[in-house]
């Protein structure tokens, strides 16, 4: 589905979050000069050519106590991947499984995103997923995050925004840091 | 370290709106509907959520690859220059989810662009930035199904 310049300047208008008013689409669409009824039509055309994956609350787990994270890496064949991926994402504490491409010195391809509470948790729920996937000690690693400098949703659709003159006014952008723990 | 108290409505609330949330005119009218409350005690448990960073933002997650082009980047920096690095990588729009790992693989970020072409310049103005090379590792497959945080046992 090709983005409309429409839905990249929605897109862009969205990534600040939907403001929590009682007509919040018509209030979008006040800022875009779009009427109620065209956000909502893109926004649903979006939804459901699944474009947009998800829409809703953004949860951030850090303010939920799940302060541990770790990116945990695995090389593992390429040709057994998918089932070593779908069986991983089945693990408790695992909230996001991907293959990714490999690069020069970095021999890893499956990557799983663990959090906890602690980050003894993590690393027993770490232990136990390597062990599930068979993957010896030197084929894998475990990257615990330590600061987060920023935490802000993707940038898609902004040139087109830019294109289209409704540059984004730049407040609740920019170098955030967080202590992650 | 504890996180945040949540009452039984903003656990409902975190619970069942990560993913389809309303796509109508009054979306916390509807979602009121639900639990039996007033629209007005919907919007303040939100706004509340939000204050209290618990919830970033009620908006969009996109497939990767429909709406743009993107991928996972990390760089070896030296210790005594991580700060520093890390404000200039941050600095460019394209990057989100900046963040220090413990590993020699320190530095770790999401570049997001409009399409390859501009993904791929943005890479290469942080290395020239920096002076440090920058690992690009693309998602190939996605393994879960993305359902937003699931709250844990606590």
């Amino acid at each position: 589905m090709e983005l409309t310049e429409t839905d990249a300047r929605l897109v862009a208008a969205l990534r600040d979050g939907l403001p929590v008013t009682a007509r919040p689409y018509a209030a979008l669409g006040e800022r875009l000069g779009l009427s109620e009824a065209t956000v909502l039509a893109r926004l649903t055309a979006l939804r459901e050519a699944g474009v947009v994956r998800r829409f809703g609350a953004i949860v951030r787990h850090r303010a939920l106590g799940y302060t541990a994270n770790a990116m945990c890496v695995f090389d593992v064949p390429d040709a057994g991947a998918a089932d070593l991926g779908r069986r991983a994402a089945r693990h408790p504490g695992v909230t996001l499984c991907y293959r990714r491409r490999r690069a020069a010195g970095w021999p890893y391809n499956l990557y799983c995103m663990i959090h906890g509470r602690d980050h003894g948790r993590v690393l027993e729920l770490y232990e136990a997923l390597a062990d599930d996937l068979g993957v010896a000690e030197g084929a894998r690693a475990i990257l615990f995050s330590r600061r987060c400098f920023k935490q802000t949703a993707g940038c898609y659709g902004r040139a087109a925004a830019a294109g289209s003159g409704a540059q984004r006014p730049d407040g609740a952008r920019g170098a955030t840091v967080m202590a992650a723990r | 370290m504890t996180g945040t108290h949540l009452s039984p409505l903003e656990n409902r609330l975190l619970a069942d709106w990560q993913h389809d949330f309303p796509l109508e005119a009054r979306p916390f009218a509807r979602v009121a509907e639900q639990y039996g409350v007033s629209e007005e005690t919907v919007m303040a448990a939100f706004e509340g959520l939000q204050q209290r960073g618990v919830v970033g933002r009620i908006g969009a997650v996109y497939r990767t690859g429909t709406a743009g082009a993107s991928t996972l980047a990390a760089m070896q920096v030296p210790r005594e220059h991580l700060d520093a690095v890390a404000a200039r990588v941050g600095a460019f729009d394209e990057v989100n989810h900046n963040y220090e790992r413990a590993h020699p693989m320190n530095l770790w970020f999401v570049v997001t662009a409009p399409d390859t072409e501009r993904l791929d310049a943005v890479v290469e103005a942080i290395e020239a930035e920096t002076g440090l090379s920058v690992l690009c590792f693309p998602m190939e497959e996605a393994y879960h199904l993305d359902l937003g945080f699931a709250l844990p046992e606590r």
